[in-house]
């Protein structure tokens, strides 16, 4: 039997359909569901054994990317999203995606950062009952300034994620954001880090820019939780799942495709 | 109600430094710093425990951002010493979707409080005094037609709660004089000529009353230029110039033209009768076969006027706007273009005209404004092209195209007697009251004033939800008829589909942003992101279902009667009551005047001395126009829907300029996709321009065929823009140019399938003098790839290899016009290169445009990162010819490449080098210095 990948498709979801080509060629059976739809039907998302929050700009990125949407699966979902991921159900943030996962404190999830070093909250913080959702990390505004879109590649540095396990070819994929860029408080523990952005060979981007195309901390690119079931990147592998979508396919290159991710997603799913 | 204030303040903010550059090249060499702070105001009844939240858990991220907020009027918050602090905020009506989602998410987080908000932003500027940032204010920090600015702290200010009246005004147009009538048609800015202002006084005197007011903006948003486009129809009087002993170039020049559409581009794609075109002109995009299950559609606007009040705005909602002319013929969108039209980046600020916008904030506000409505809605902007002229200084041209794909014989052009009359998607304001006739009118210097109404931003992605639903409807069959709400709105829209049929709305269903429209308002607003469907009774619901899901909102306004009028009513009251024929057909035909002028003759390709080469090559990389365009390109997201297969920066580095884009659409399935390219040359056009007209539209072509697109499988869409054609010169010069888009047209069997034409592109200066853009013609090409697999780009791609010119080089460049031809062989060449692909000898190909033979060998290299050896005559070098492209091929291909090209005209003029450095003739520049001056232009 085929899993089933549910994708969440928001106000303001755009690369949904990509996704769903990507995940459908990697063996997965594949349905959109447009949120309005899940918060009628909240039990639905029990049924799938994959969740997708795919690339877009949702609610237009007011407030910052991903925020809002975060707002929704804290209001809506908490429960059921909860249960999904304590499940070790494989998830994935893609872009849009995974700023949500970020800002709604599914990622990095709990005691990323050792606790000592965690900034304590503000006496207004505290005043008002309030506690960051997400521990000190964020995606913010690219060093550059402006939304990019240019190819860049990936390397896999986790092997307990279940998406970037195994995954020994640089994988080359787009990126089209213009709030990719990885910060954190203290530095985010190193089991966390999924992806970085690497040279075509490989080779570390060290913050050069464009190899490194946002100014991310530590050229992070991807990050998993501690259980690694679930992965947020900026990158869109899911566009580069065929040969002809390749820069250089016309000069016969065949660098490594992002199906890969994805079959290793489906794999995994096929277990739960 | 109280008015609570947030500044928001976020680290490293990256803005900063863009406005301090903005600044200084726009003069303000003091200004030492300039610090950016956005602000959020809300209204409402907050405690001091709920503000708190709402900057913690809402305004910031816990990262990056701080917050301070008060209750207004707060005390003037004491910035740096020395600075001036600036506030600037939207004007009321100005579509905010910030501000929109603040009250959403506010009462999803509980707090019941908020009433309304609002957005701005907070500048804190060092090294000026007041006066200086007040001109900074003007110049570069805000847009007095969408904005009020301020010195120290704003008040923001909300869209005012009045009543609508519902009052309709009586225009007594019966007893006018003629000179009363043009008044009324220029003090109602309906552009309106006496034939035209007569022939509606005729109509009420016959009806035996006077129009109401909602009756005379309908005509004249009806009659516009913009929706009924008279010059194109008009009957036109042929002169030679007086002046000159000039004469027509065809000794047949007919003595006048009854419809330039008619007699040129409609009757050129009629006789083409290609039978792959499904749709040519009648809809709100051309459309022609794709597979055995798929349709294309094709469709080019301008948004030029709009764009030179407010860039981001006017742009923005021309992305906007095409796009949802895609959405009207029931597909979905897949690709954008844009081709942006510009003054001098460096023009000294000083000699601008009056009431004008420096060209630099012109294209970033604009670029800003397409990259915003393209990425959000998830629309890849694959195609286009920059130019610079001093004649676009005052009218920047802003083309934007949009592509889209539907399965055969879903799309109903067809309301039912009965059908509801059907509002989708963003709610009714005051925007863009007589945007149509706004469009139709020479601008001068208080038009940025007066015009505010007339530009809004976009808001992309209600737009989103329009498609969601427009596309999942289409297939469910829910609607019969589809029209997208443009210039005009609903008045244009409505009418339109109840043109025939007739039909009986009312004007207090629609929804509205705020209260106090007028009907005529209602009526005539050009509010975004709405399309307008009939809908059987029955399939109401279905479609209300489908609505929720996307939060797009359905409004039931009316019904379509079956008695051919036009009935609109304001609850009880009848405000519009006319005759469909008289408002659709009613329109007196335009008699104007052409005179053709003598082409202008000009040495331009005067041959560049021997020693001179080298360097002339690299100024030529570096000057404006052919420079690399990667930092507008890399803003627009290119790749979304992944189907783009031949992207538009190419190579190794992926930096060289590629000739067209290939995709391949989202949800096909077999190999075949599609190429799209432009053709554009102003230069030419202020030459001949007839001669203007053959040379883009083989442009387009060659572009496309470079990439692998089927000469034989080409649609092309025209969009004119011009000046004043009242002016008979500046008619004449668009006789001409329609004359050889039919022409080249034919010549190639390439059909127009759709149009358009901005005209009054002119400004009337303070100073009085006359500005006016040199004639543009836009010609986009649509093309099947049989095989994307065997798309080509245009970068070297190995040593060794041999470099071909193929195509009548000679015959271009001693042509003695000042316009080169298009060669006899032209159409023949490019079936012979389109073969090569299919047979896979073909590992790049580049077109011979601006700076002839030499850019474009020295861009091959550059992609590649290659050098070539070539040996060619060196005062043709640099020549711009048509029907031309350099292909590199195998060496191993060369005799069956060569085979293909029986009889035709080709030569091979080198090879492909490992070294990375081009030979031309005696003359060697290193690839590292190409790509500087292509790249890094000084």
């Amino acid at each position: 039997m085929k899993p089933k990948a549910l994708i969440l498709q928001a106000h303001g979801s755009n690369r949904d359909f990509d996704v769903m080509n990507a995940l459908t060629l990697a063996g997965a059976d594949v349905t959109g569901v447009p949120l309005n739809q899940l918060r009628d039907n909240k039990t639905l998302l029990a049924d799938f054994q994959l969740l997708v929050v795919p690339g877009g700009f949702s609610y237009a990125d007011a407030l910052g990317a991903g925020k809002l949407l975060a707002l929704d699966l804290i209001s809506y979902f908490s429960d059921e999203v909860s249960a999904f991921v304590e499940a070790g159900k494989p998830v994935i943030g893609i872009c849009n995606g995974f700023q949500v996962l970020v800002k709604a404190g599914i990622l990095p999830g709990d005691s990323v950062i050792a606790s000592e070093a965690k900034q304590s909250p503000t006496q207004q913080e505290i005043a008002s009952g309030y506690r960051p959702r997400n521990d000190g990390v964020t995606l913010t505004f690219n060093a550059e300034g402006h939304f990019e879109c240019r190819w860049v590649n990936l390397k896999s540095t986790s092997q307990t994620c279940i998406w970037t396990k195994d995954l020994d070819e640089v994988i080359a994929c787009p990126i089209a954001h213009g709030e990719g860029n990885f910060q954190s408080i203290e530095n985010i523990a190193k089991e966390h880090i999924a992806l970085t952005y690497v040279h075509a060979d490989g080779l570390p981007a060290n913050g050069l820019y464009p190899i490194n195309p946002n100014g991310s901390t530590l050229d992070i690119a991807g990050i998993t939780n501690t259980k690694g079931n679930v992965l947020g990147l900026m990158p869109h592998p899911e566009n580069h799942i065929h040969n002809w979508q390749h820069p250089l396919h016309t000069r016969g290159v065949k660098n490594g495709s992002g199906l890969k991710l994805f079959q290793n997603g489906v794999k995994y799913a096929k277990g739960m | 109600m109280s008015i609570y204030k947030f500044i928001i303040q976020t680290n490293h903010d990256t803005r900063a430094a863009g406005y301090l550059k903005d600044a200084h090249a726009l003069g303000f060499q003091r200004l030492k710093s300039i610090a950016v702070q956005d602000l959020y105001f809300i209204e409402g009844q907050l405690s001091q425990e709920e503000l708190q939240k709402l900057a913690l858990t809402l305004f910031t991220d816990p990262v990056t951002q701080s917050a301070s907020w008060d209750e207004l009027p707060a005390p003037l918050s004491s910035g740096e010493p020395d600075s001036v602090i600036l506030e600037v905020s939207l004007r009321p009506g100005v579509t905010d979707p910030v501000a929109e989602q603040i009250v959403r998410a506010s009462h999803e987080l509980n707090f019941k409080g908020v009433q309304r908000a609002a957005t701005g932003v907070r500048f804190q500027v060092s090294g000026l005094k007041v006066e200086q940032v007040e001109q900074l204010a003007k110049a570069l920090l805000a847009n007095n037609v969408i904005q009020h600015w301020m010195i120290g702290e704003i008040t923001p200010s909300f869209p005012e709660e009045a009543e609508s009246s519902g009052a309709v005004e009586i225009i007594p147009i019966r007893e006018l004089s003629n000179d009363e009538l043009l008044s009324l048609s220029k003090d109602r800015r309906a552009a309106l000529d006496l034939a035209e202002m007569k022939a509606i006084q005729d109509y009420f005197i016959e009806e035996k009353r006077d129009p109401t007011d909602v009756e005379f903006e309908t005509i004249a948003q009806t009659w516009s230029e913009h929706c009924v486009h008279k010059t194109f129809k008009a009957n036109i009087v042929i002169s030679n110039s007086v002046n000159s002993n000039y004469q027509s170039p065809i000794t047949n020049y007919p003595s006048n033209i009854n419809s330039l559409i008619r007699t040129y581009l409609k009757s050129a794609t009629d006789k083409i009768a290609a039978p792959w075109v499904i749709s040519a002109f009648v809809d709100n995009a051309g459309i022609i076969d794709f597979d055995d299950e798929f349709e294309i559609s094709f469709k080019a606007e301008t948004h030029n006027h709009p764009s030179a009040v407010e860039p981001f705005g006017g742009a923005n909602t021309g992305v906007g706007g095409v796009i949802r002319d895609v959405l009207g013929v029931s597909a979905k969108p897949i690709a954008n273009t844009d081709v942006l039209c510009f003054g001098p980046q460096d023009l000294d600020p000083a000699s601008l005209p009056d009431g004008v916008l420096h060209p630099r904030r012109i294209q970033s506000g604009v670029v800003a404004g397409v990259q915003d409505y393209g990425n959000k809605i998830g629309i890849p902007t694959v195609n286009g092209a920059i130019l610079y002229d001093e004649g676009y200084t005052a009218n920047p041209l802003v083309f934007c195209g949009c592509v889209g794909i539907a399965p055969k014989g879903k799309h109903k052009k067809n309301p039912q007697v009965g059908d509801r009359v059907v509002v989708l998607g963003g709610r009714t304001g005051r925007d863009g009251l007589r945007g149509a006739t706004f469009s139709s009118m020479t601008m001068d210097a208080q038009t940025g004033e007066v015009a505010g109404a007339s530009v809004q931003i976009g808001d992309p992605i209600t737009e989103k939800g329009l498609i969601d639903v427009i596309v999942r409807a289409r297939d469910l069959g829910l609607y019969n008829d589809i029209t997208d709400c443009g210039a005009g709105g609903l008045s244009s829209a409505v009418g339109e589909m109840a043109s025939s049929i007739g039909c009986d709305v009312d004007l207090t269903k629609v929804k509205l942003k705020y209260a106090g429209l007028a009907p005529w308002e209602i009526w005539l607003s050009e509010a975004q992101e709405r399309m307008v469907v009939a809908v059987a009774p029955e399939k109401i619901s279905d479609l209300q279902k489908l609505c929720a899901t996307f939060n797009t909102e359905l409004t039931d306004i009316g019904e379509f009667t079956g008695n051919g009028s036009l009935v609109v009513r304001y609850g009880a009251k009848v405000v519009v009551e006319m005759n469909n024929e008289f408002l659709h057909d009613g329109i007196p035909q335009r008699q104007l005047k052409a005179e053709i002028r003598e082409q202008r003759v000009e040495s331009s390709n005067a041959p560049i001395p021997n020693h001179l080469i080298s360097s002339h090559l690299i100024s030529l990389l570096s000057s404006p126009n052919i420079a690399s365009k990667s930092h507008v390109i890399r803003i627009y997201d290119h790749e979304v829907q992944g189907g783009t297969v031949i992207k538009p920066l190419t190579g190794i580095q992926m930096d060289a300029p590629s000739d067209a884009a290939v995709i391949k659409p989202i949800g096909t399935q077999g190999v075949k996709g599609i190429a799209l390219s432009n053709g554009i040359n102003p230069e030419f056009g202020k030459r001949d321009a007839y001669q203007m007209a053959w040379s883009v539209i083989d442009e387009a072509l060659r572009n496309a065929v470079a990439v692998g697109a089927d000469p034989e499988r080409i649609a092309i869409l025209d969009n004119f823009c011009w000046g004043d054609p009242l002016r008979p010169e500046t008619l004449g010069s668009l006789v001409e140019a329609c004359r050889g888009c039919h022409d080249a047209a034919l010549f190639y069997g390439t059909p127009f399938i759709s149009g358009k034409d901005s005209l009054n592109n002119e400004y009337l200066g303070a100073d009085g003098l006359r500005h006016a853009i040199p004639p543009t013609l836009l010609i986009s090409a649509i093309g099947i790839v049989h095989d994307v697999n065997q798309a080509v780009s245009m970068d070297l791609k190995e040593a060794g290899n041999l470099v071909y010119l193929i195509g009548d080089h000679q015959s271009s460049v001693i042509s003695n016009q000042s316009v080169p031809d298009v060669p006899k062989f032209t159409l023949q060449v490019y079936k012979a290169l389109h073969q090569a692909i299919r047979s896979g000898y073909v590992k790049a190909a580049h077109d011979l445009s601006e700076g002839g033979l030499a850019v474009a060998i020295a861009e091959m290299c550059i992609g590649g990162r290659l050098g070539a050896e070539i040996n060619f005559e060196s005062s043709n070098l640099f020549n711009e010819v048509n029907g031309c492209l350099l292909v590199e091929i195998a060496p191993e291909n060369k005799s069956a490449f060569e085979k293909q090209f029986d009889n035709l005209p080709f030569q091979k003029i080198g090879q492909v080098t490992e070294t990375p450095t081009l030979k031309l003739g005696n003359h060697e520049i290193k690839v590292e210095e190409l790509v500087h001056a292509f790249i890094h232009p000084s």
